[in-house]
């Protein structure tokens, strides 16, 4: 791996152009435009070739860790195999073309898609009805907790307000419930990582619009009393919204729908292996039951019959007057859910009830053999979900090397790390996810590689405080990127 | 199947590793009463050359018809670098970059996009992304009630002209917190914002005005009066602007006396496919002094322990994963792909370039404005000077000629009607580089035919080649 990569201004050259791109217009086009108007100075944008720019783009891309380059078991983000196939035809010309606003008679193929996903992810979750049109797992989550408000506001029930979160949640769920106007009330789990059964009781009251969870949990394991949970909120007048980022570990073993849950997102992007394109697009489907089903997001795809046979449509206010309304421009991010389809209609029924089952299995076999050579589970009582943690809070304590030290020292043995410090509750925390797509093989080169660095730390832990020592730069001063903000580069600059 | 690469040697031996005797022995945890049936409802699997048959079907069905509509999504010409890159595994299957040392390339390009976006729309920083422009415009209006720490009304005034959709994105996602949207009315004979309506609101406490640029009808507004007005009220400027439209329009930080506030917007014509809708990316930048009310990510510039220049996501203390209910925003997941394809779009074009794809685009939409309002019954709708996008006012009723011309295989622009009742028969309509001269003339002949009633069967209807998009 090179070790760094000029910034592209760097290589402009004034006059310098890929100008087999450029139209042949001059700004003279634009002679018509209002005095005052215009534009007076040119923005900074690079004036570099088009091979330029290609060995730049390339070479950065070289700078990072992908799925495609490395095993990459960051817990809580399922990142598996993204099968070229869901790229490939996804980005056929037609679909790419297609306008957002292009009437029905010219996307039936592409709304037939959609309303098979729809009804495929139905089936997965146990849902009444899905809408696709959430661009991220917090957006869906934002659908999810909007229409739980709508839904108490329908029937005059304007007390409740409060969405109550289990301590080792995702920050995106606290954080969601504020945008929707909530207050949060954090709840405790207890030593074996289930809802802490009597907080739960003590917490629900007339003010309760519902509780945001994840199961299999944040913490790697199932949530044993789900069905409890669900009485105790739903016997207080709330609602149970599912939290899909843990889906994965139970696809084609259990439903969300079946364990009570009213509402729910899908990350497409994690369960249903759409790409993470370094930071999204990621797709955020809601399911809802019965009782949500007025207030889903628009535009849903509807099938109706016509003398011609089956028609796809969009429905919009005027089919769902008490929708929470629209969250996008147009239909979220369509080609994500076309990748999802594709991945879900090449698994079919067969592959899909696999994944839950291995990415199980690899997780169970992964935290077995880490405890083997030494590592500590944090529930070693309980059966690992697709996730599991570690703590190295023993190493931290006798040693100085911290989980953050093993994460650095990882990127060096050719691993992207686990998720550290995440849940917060467990201290020096690795939070490790496999994934169904890894073989056995990768598994324990990657058992290898953290036994080696359990040696390292005891013989020599400066040189695993110290990484990683082989990446593009050494460790950053994340303190002074806050404090001295540099955002932008300035032509003055130092290079 | 299911990319799952496990023999059965290897199921053995992992189970032995676990000590049980299978796999389904690993879900005994969860009570047997909720475990899932067979998914019925599910099809059996495909492989890889079944789908693509599929696909490929279902793609024929949508076709390839020439495109007038623009409404917030258009189409340019794409090179071929921008796709081949971004879609480089590298790209594509990375996470959100958290690891910073194994994630210099998707940081520095960010870094590197900020860079380009600050400077596009003439303010000093700029956040890794938000999901669309309807979205953005929802996230800057929380952060313009969070910034004006003056304004206690939490009132948003936002122009009839600014993007139906994206006024009713900002109202799904704003009012929960109790944020209010009211509307100002445009004038009939200009299109452009009624810069006296706004007197009503004198003395009032008024949070922040949305202005867009150039606004839903491609008519150009008043940006400096506006902004004046909105600074002099105390009022934030949120700015909605199209990006390939900078290349030649004064930017938002120079608007008025003291420049926009936020600048917000829809990446999609910098290099993104139409795609039906997505995904697209949404932009966002701002003065410094508002950095810390940003929703969002964003990179930074740093060294690390030996000195080396890096890159790192700064100003994490704003963000949900950190502040939790206190977060800035909830967006975790961003478009980062997007932004892949638009900083190397952005890099291919370069100010000049950018400038000819807008130089091209009004061109072409003049040529087209001229073509069609030479057909009788038709005619422009406003005065107002336009860019790159127009609404003609036909005489006859514009749902069943949109439907004669695209049964012919042309797409001739928005029907109004839906979003603006008052405007009877308006089109709106929109050329870019990517339309010839013959493109035109073929809509303007198709229409012609159209709207005088003579359209019979058997026209020859418009086959465009098969290209690589």
């Amino acid at each position: 791996m090179h070790s760094r990569e000029k910034v592209i201004f760097e290589y402009s050259r004034p006059g310098r152009g890929a100008m087999d791109q450029w139209p042949h217009e001059e700004g003279s086009a634009l002679a018509d435009l209002p005095e005052g108007i215009r534009r007076t100075g040119r923005p900074l944008l690079p004036e570099v070739s088009e091979l330029d720019v290609v060995r730049h783009f390339t070479r950065l891309s070289q700078l990072n860790f992908s799925i495609d380059t490395h095993f990459y078991p960051l817990g809580s983000c399922t990142m598996k195999y993204n099968p070229k196939a869901c790229n490939q035809y996804a980005m056929l010309p037609e679909f790419l073309g297609r306008h957002p606003l292009a009437p029905e008679s010219h996307g039936q193929g592409f709304l037939a898609c959609l309303y098979e996903l729809q009804e495929m992810l139905r089936e997965v979750t146990g849902m009444q009805g899905v809408a696709l049109s959430p661009m991220a797992g917090a957006h869906g989550e934002f659908a999810g907790v909007a229409m739980i408000r709508a839904y108490h506001r329908s029937r005059g029930d304007l007390a409740r307000n409060e969405i109550i979160v289990p301590e080792a949640a995702h920050g995106t769920n606290p954080a969601t419930a504020t945008m929707c106007g909530c207050v949060v009330r954090e709840i405790p789990v207890d030593a074996q990582g289930d809802v802490d059964l009597e907080a739960l009781r003590a917490a629900v009251g007339p003010q309760t619009a519902g509780i945001m969870l994840t199961n299999p949990s944040t913490l790697g394991v199932f949530e044993r009393r789900i069905e409890e949970v669900a009485r105790i909120v739903h016997a207080a007048g709330g609602l149970l919204y599912y939290d899909g980022a843990n889906l994965n570990a139970i696809l084609g073993k259990v439903r969300p729908g079946d364990m009570g849950f009213d509402v729910m997102h899908m990350n497409l992007h994690k369960t249903f292996s759409t790409p993470h394109g370094g930071g999204g697009p990621g797709a955020g489907a809601v399911g809802v039951g019965a009782r949500l089903l007025p207030f889903l997001p628009i535009p849903l795809v509807g099938k109706s019959a016509s003398p011609e046979g089956e028609r796809y449509r969009w429905l919009a206010e005027q089919d769902l007057p008490q929708s929470i309304g629209r969250l996008s421009g147009f239909m979220g991010n369509a080609g994500v859910l076309l990748r999802a389809y594709i991945y879900m209609r090449m698994l079919g029924r067969e592959g899909m009830s696999q994944v839950g089952e291995y990415a199980t299995l690899n997780a169970n076999y992964l935290l077995a053999r880490l405890r083997q050579v030494g590592f500590e589970a944090a529930y070693p009582e309980r059966r690992a979900s697709h996730e599991f943690i570690i703590t190295v809070k023993r190493q931290a304590r006798e040693l100085g090397v911290t989980a953050m030290d093993f994460a650095k020292r990882l990127l060096d043995q050719g691993f992207h790390a686990p998720t550290t410090y995440f849940p917060l509750l467990v201290p020096e925390c690795l939070l490790i996810e496999p994934t169904e797509t890894e073989s056995r093989q990768t598994l324990d080169a990657f058992v290898a590689a953290m036994e080696q660095i359990l040696s390292e730390a005891m013989q020599e832990p400066e040189h695993v405080t110290g990484a990683p020592h082989t990446m593009p730069v050494r460790r950053l001063d994340d303190v002074r990127a806050a404090k001295q903000l540099d955002l932008t580069w300035k032509p003055t600059a130092q290079s | 199947m299911a990319f799952i690469p496990h023999t059965s040697a290897d199921v053995q031996e992992m189970l032995a590793a676990i000590g049980v005797s299978s796999i389904e022995q690993l879900f005994e945890e969860i009570p047997k009463e909720l475990r899932a049936r067979a998914m019925r409802g599910v099809p059996s699997q495909l492989n890889e050359m079944e789908i693509g048959r599929l696909m490929s079907e279902r793609a024929r069905m949508d076709g390839r018809p020439l495109c007038f509509i623009g409404a917030g999504a258009y189409e340019h010409h794409i090179p071929s670098a921008v796709w081949s890159l971004t879609t480089r595994g590298e790209f594509y299957s990375a996470y959100t970059p958290y690891q910073a040392e194994a994630s210099q390339g998707t940081l520095q390009l960010i870094y590197e996009y900020q860079t380009m976006m600050a400077s596009l729309t003439g303010m000093e920083v700029s956040n890794a992304s938000l999901y669309d422009g309807a979205s953005a415009v929802a996230e800057a209006s929380l952060m313009a009630v969070r910034a004006n720490r003056k304004s206690k009304s939490q009132r948003i005034l936002i122009p009839a002209t600014v993007h139906p959709h994206y006024r009713k994105v900002a109202r799904a996602a704003a009012s929960n917190q109790g944020v209010r949207f009211e509307e100002v009315p445009y004038c009939t004979q200009q299109g452009a914002s009624l810069a006296a309506a706004l007197s009503r609101y004198e003395g009032q406490d008024v949070t922040a005005l949305v202005i867009q640029q150039p606004n839903f009808f491609g008519i150009l507004e008043d940006v400096d009066a506006l902004t004046d007005w909105a600074h002099a009220h105390g009022a934030l400027v949120i700015a909605v602007v199209n990006p390939t439209a900078l290349a030649v329009l004064k930017p938002p930080g120079q608007w008025g006396k003291r420049g926009a506030d936020i600048a917000v917007g829809e990446g999609q014509p910098l290099g993104v496919p139409l795609s039906s809708g997505g995904p697209y990316f949404g932009f966002l930048t701002t003065r410094m002094e508002y950095v810390r009310q940003m929703p969002g990510r964003i990179v930074g510039r740093t060294l690390d322990v030996t000195g080396r220049p890096g890159f790192t996501l700064t100003l994490q203390a704003r963000e949900q994963h950190i502040r939790r209910a206190k977060a800035t925003s909830n967006i975790c997941t961003n478009q980062g792909l997007l932004v892949t394809a638009a900083t190397i779009y952005m890099s291919l074009m370069g100010a000049a370039g950018l400038e000819r794809v807008a130089a091209a685009s009004h061109a072409r939409t003049r040529e087209l404005v001229s073509a069609l309002t030479r057909i009788a019954g038709v005619r422009l709708a406003f005065e107002g000077a336009y860019f790159h996008e127009a609404v003609l006012s036909l005489d006859k009723p514009v749902a069943p000629l949109l439907a004669a011309l695209a049964s012919r295989g042309i797409l001739g622009g928005l029907d109004l009607s839906e979003h603006y009742p008052e405007l009877e028969g308006a089109l709106l309509v929109c050329a870019t580089e990517t339309k010839t001269s013959e493109d035109i003339e073929l809509y303007a002949g198709a229409l012609t035919e159209a709207m005088s009633g003579l359209a019979t069967r058997g026209l020859a209807t418009r086959a465009r080649p098969a290209t690589a998009a």
